[in-house]
C-alpha cells in the first residue's frame, strides 16, 4: 500500500481566456497583426484591451502524492481546476509547468460513450469504445457477455446505436466503461448523467471498483458520492490544493468555503473603477422570504441584495444601479439595471441596500460572477467587475423535471419556451407538401 | 518497452515492470515515440475498421462508389481529352492511360481529404481520451487503401479487355503505392494540424486538391513538360507516383528515373517536417481544437 501511484510536482496550466471556447481563424491572426500597431500607439493597455489579464492559471502549483489502492476525491467549485488536473493526469493536455509521474496503467473516464459512432451497432461500438478506452481486443472478447448483460441490451446488439433510446445508449456506454480494469482509474463527473436508478447502478459499480483495491481519482460535486467512495479528498481552489484530508474533513471545508465566499467584504477589492464616493460593501443572495442562500436555485425567486455605503451623509440623487451576470471568463449573459425597468429617477439613502428581485432565475447549474455598477448623477461611483460569485444549482425550470445537460453548448441562460406543431403539414394534409 | 499487462493488478504484482509515464510540458523539438505507437496498434486497427465500416453506410451502391468514381472520371477524360482535345497518342489505349493515373490519384485525394479533417472530426475524442493523435491521420490514409484495392480490380479487368500482359515493371507497383501513401500522410499531417488551429484549411482543401491534380500528370502525360525541366516537375511527389504507376502497369515508355528520386526526396522531407509539426500541435490540440 505504500507504493506511489501518482506523484505530481508543481503542476501549472495556463489557458488563454477564450481558448477553450473558440478556434482561431486565420482572419483573427491577420486582424490582430493589423491591430497590433494601434495597441502600441494606445500605450499601456497593451495585451488586453479591457485591462484584464488575457490568461488564467487553471492550475497554479499543484503537488500531491497518491498511493496505490487509494480512492481520492477531488472537490471544488466549477472552474477551480479539478477537470484540468484530471485531463493532465490522463495526458489529454500537457501542463505548462511542472511534472507528474504515473506508475501503472491508467484508464480515464471523462465522459461515458466517448467515441461511440451513431452508425455502428451496439456490438461494434462495444469494441470501438473499449479500444478507445484502452482495452485490448482479447480483453473485450473476454468481458463482452458481461458488458452486454450489464447494459441489458441483448436484443438490440446488432442495431445501430442511433436507434437506441437515450437510456439504452447510456447503459451501454457505462457498461463498457465499467469493465475497464486499469491499475489507476481517473473519473470525472460521469454520475451526473442519467436517471436516479442508473446513477445508483453506476455508484454501485464504482464502489466495487474501489473495494477491489484499485487506485481511483474521482471528481464530483456530489458530496454523498465522495463520502461513500473515497477515503481521502482534496479541495481544489483557484488551481491550488486548499485542503488535503479525509473525505469528511475536506467536504466540510468545501461547504464552509462556499459560505465564506458569500460574506466577502467587497470594500477590500482593489480592482474597481469610479469616483468611489459610494462603494459596494457586500452582496448577499436571498430567497423570496428574505432568507440568505448559499446557492440560488433555477426557477426560484431570488433577490440579489447589494449593500453600499457612501462617505457623505446626503441622499444620493438620480442613481442608476445594475448587476451583470457573467460566466467565469467574463462573458456577460444579462444585465439587470434600474433604468431598464423604470423611468422614474431613483434617489437612495446614503447607506443601505438595494434588492434586485429576479422572479424566476433563468440560470442552469454552475458558477457565475456578478459585476456591480452604481452611478450617481451621471457619474460612475463604483464599478466592480466580476466582484462576487453566484452559485446556482439546478431546479425544475421547464417544469419537465429535465435539466440542461452538462456539456451542451449554450449552458448558462435558460429561456422559457414551448413547441407547437403546425397543422396541415403532415402526410395526410391537403397536399401542401414540404 | 514496458508491457501493458492485462492481468488484474493487485498491489502484489506491481513490481518493477509497472509502466511509468512522466507527464510534463512539451520539450525538445522531436520526441516521436515509436514504441508508444506500437503499443497502440490495436487502436489504430479499430480506427481503420471504423472508417471502413462507416464509409458506405446508408448508400445504395455501397463500395461500388470506390469503382464508380475513378471509372466515371476515366470515361469523361477519355472522351474530352482523348477524343476531343486530341492529346498526343500515348501508345496505349486512352482508358488505360487515364485509369492508371486516376487509380493513385483518387486514392491520394481521398486519403488527403480524410486525413485533413480527421483531427477536427474527432475533436470530441481528443478532448476526452488520450491516445497518440497521429493514429487519426494514419488511419485515414490506411483505410483509403480498401477503396484502392476495389478500384484496382477494375484495372485488372481492363487489362484483360485490352489484352495487356504485365511486365516485370509491375513488381515495382507496391513501391509507387508506398510513395503515394507517404505523400498523403505527409501532406495530411501538415494540413490536419493546421486545420485543428485554423479552420480556413477546410475551405482551402477543395481548391488545393484540384490545383494539385492539374499539377500532376493525371489528364496529360508528363512528356508534355520539356525534358530539361522534368526533374523539377518531380518536386510534386504525385508526378512521380503517377508516372511510376503508368510505367509499372503498362510496361511501356521509359522508367521515370530522376523524377522518382526527386519525388521520394521531397516526400521524406515533407514527412519529417509533418511529423515534427504534428507532434508540436499534439501537446496543445485538446485546448484549441
Amino acid at each position: 500500500m505504500t507504493e506511489i501511484a501518482i506523484r505530481v510536482e508543481g503542476l501549472r496550466k495556463r489557458y488563454r481566456i477564450g481558448e477553450r471556447e473558440r478556434y482561431t481563424a486565420l482572419r483573427d491572426v491577420l486582424g490582430n497583426a493589423l491591430k497590433a500597431p494601434w495597441r502600441m500607439l494606445r500605450g499601456k493597455n497593451g495585451g488586453a484591451s479591457n485591462g484584464k489579464p488575457d490568461h488564467i492559471w487553471a492550475l497554479d502549483g499543484v503537488s500531491l502524492e497518491i498511493h496505490h489502492g487509494e480512492a481520492v476525491g477531488l472537490i471544488g467549485r466549477n472552474g477551480a481546476g479539478k477537470t484540468t488536473l484530471l485531463k493532465i493526469l490522463s495526458r489529454i493536455t500537457k501542463p505548462t509547468e511542472g511534472r507528474a509521474e504515473i506508475h501503472g496503467r491508467v484508464g480515464s473516464l471523462l465522459e461515458v460513450g466517448t467515441g461511440f459512432h451513431q452508425e455502428l451497432t451496439g456490438r461494434e461500438n462495444i469494441y470501438l469504445n473499449g479500444a478507445i478506452l484502452g482495452m485490448k481486443k482479447a480483453e473485450i472478447d473476454r468481458k463482452f457477455d458481461e458488458m452486454v448483460a450489464f447494459a441489458e441490451v441483448e436484443t438490440f446488439l446488432d442495431t445501430p446505436v442511433k436507434h437506441y433510446s437515450s437510456g439504452m445508449y447510456m447503459r451501454l456506454a457505462f457498461a463498457v466503461a465499467a469493465h475497464l480494469e486499469p491499475e489507476i482509474l481517473l473519473v470525472d463527473e460521469v454520475l451526473a448523467v442519467g436517471d436516479a436508478a442508473f446513477q445508483k447502478k453506476c455508484l454501485g459499480k464504482m464502489n466495487e471498483v474501489t473495494r477491489a483495491g484499485r487506485t481511483v481519482v474521482f471528481v464530483s460535486h456530489n458530496m454523498s458520492a465522495i463520502l461513500n467512495l473515497c477515503s481521502r479528498a482534496l479541495l481544489i481552489e483557484r488551481g491550488r490544493i486548499a485542503k488535503d484530508g479525509t473525505a469528511q474533513e475536506t467536504a466540510r471545508a468545501y461547504l464552509e468555503s462556499l459560505q465564506a465566499g458569500r460574506s466577502e467584504n467587497l470594500l477590500d477589492i482593489k480592482e474597481r473603477w469610479g469616483r468611489g464616493r459610494v462603494k459596494f460593501s457586500r452582496v448577499s443572495i436571498e430567497d423570496a422570504q428574505g432568507r440568505a442562500l448559499e446557492h440560488a436555485m433555477s426557477a426560484e425567486e431570488i433577490a440579489i441584495v447589494l449593500h453600499y455605503q457612501s462617505q457623505q451623509g446626503q441622499t444620493l440623487q438620480n442613481c442608476r444601479v445594475s448587476v451583470a451576470v457573467e460566466d467565469l471568463f467574463g462573458q456577460i449573459f444579462f444585465v439587470c439595471s434600474t433604468e431598464m425597468v423604470s423611468n422614474e429617477p431613483r434617489n437612495l439613502p446614503p447607506r443601505g441596500a438595494v434588492r434586485c428581485v429576479i422572479p424566476r432565475l433563468p440560470l442552469s447549474q454552475g458558477r457565475y460572477n456578478l459585476t456591480l455598477f452604481i452611478e450617481v448623477n451621471r457619474e460612475i461611483e463604483d464599478w466592480l467587475p466580476s466582484a462576487t460569485p453566484l452559485q446556482v444549482v439546478d431546479g425544475d425550470f421547464f417544469g419537465s423535471g429535465r435539466q440542461y445537460p452538462e456539456g451542451w453548448e449554450g449552458k448558462g441562460v435558460l429561456v422559457p419556451h414551448r413547441w407547437e406543431i403546425e397543422k396541415g403539414t403532415g402526410v395526410g394534409g391537403q397536399g401542401s407538401g414540404i | 518497452m514496458p508491457t501493458l499487462t492485462q492481468t488484474k493488478a493487485g498491489p502484489e504484482n506491481l513490481s518493477a515492470a509497472v509502466p511509468m509515464v512522466v507527464i510534463q510540458s512539451p520539450r525538445g523539438w522531436f520526441d516521436l515515440d515509436f514504441a508508444e505507437m506500437w503499443a497502440y496498434r490495436e487502436l489504430l486497427y479499430f480506427f481503420v475498421w471504423r472508417d471502413i465500416k462507416v464509409r458506405y453506410k446508408q448508400t445504395v451502391i455501397g463500395a461500388g462508389w470506390a469503382i464508380l468514381q475513378p471509372f466515371a472520371t476515366m470515361v469523361v477524360f477519355s472522351l474530352f481529352f482523348g477524343k476531343l482535345a486530341k492529346l498526343p497518342p500515348a501508345g496505349i489505349p486512352y482508358p488505360i492511360f487515364f485509369y492508371c493515373a486516376l487509380l493513385p490519384w483518387t486514392y491520394f485525394a481521398g486519403a488527403l481529404s480524410g486525413a485533413t479533417s480527421t483531427v477536427v472530426e474527432n475533436q470530441r475524442l481528443i478532448t476526452k481520451v488520450y491516445f497518440p493523435r497521429i493514429l487519426l491521420p494514419l488511419a485515414s490514409v490506411i483505410s483509403g487503401l480498401v477503396d484502392f484495392a476495389i478500384a484496382f480490380v477494375l484495372l485488372i479487368a481492363m487489362a484483360f479487355y485490352y489484352g495487356m500482359v504485365p511486365t516485370a515493371a509491375a513488381l515495382l507497383l507496391p513501391a509507387f503505392l508506398l510513395l503515394a501513401i507517404l505523400t498523403a500522410l505527409a501532406a495530411g499531417l501538415w494540413l490536419s494540424a493546421l486545420n485543428a488551429i485554423y479552420r480556413d484549411v477546410r475551405y482551402v482543401m477543395p481548391f488545393l486538391v484540384q490545383f494539385w491534380m492539374f499539377a500532376s500528370p493525371v489528364a496529360y502525360p508528363s512528356t508534355l513538360v520539356p525534358e530539361r525541366w522534368r526533374w523539377i516537375y518531380g518536386l510534386n511527389p504525385m508526378a512521380g507516383v503517377i508516372e511510376g504507376f503508368r510505367w509499372a502497369i503498362t510496361g511501356q515508355g521509359q522508367a521515370p528515373g530522376a523524377l522518382i528520386f526527386v519525388s521520394a526526396g521531397v516526400v521524406i522531407v515533407l514527412l519529417i517536417g509533418g511529423l515534427i509539426y504534428f507532434r508540436r500541435m499534439e501537446s496543445t490540440v485538446a485546448d484549441v481544437v
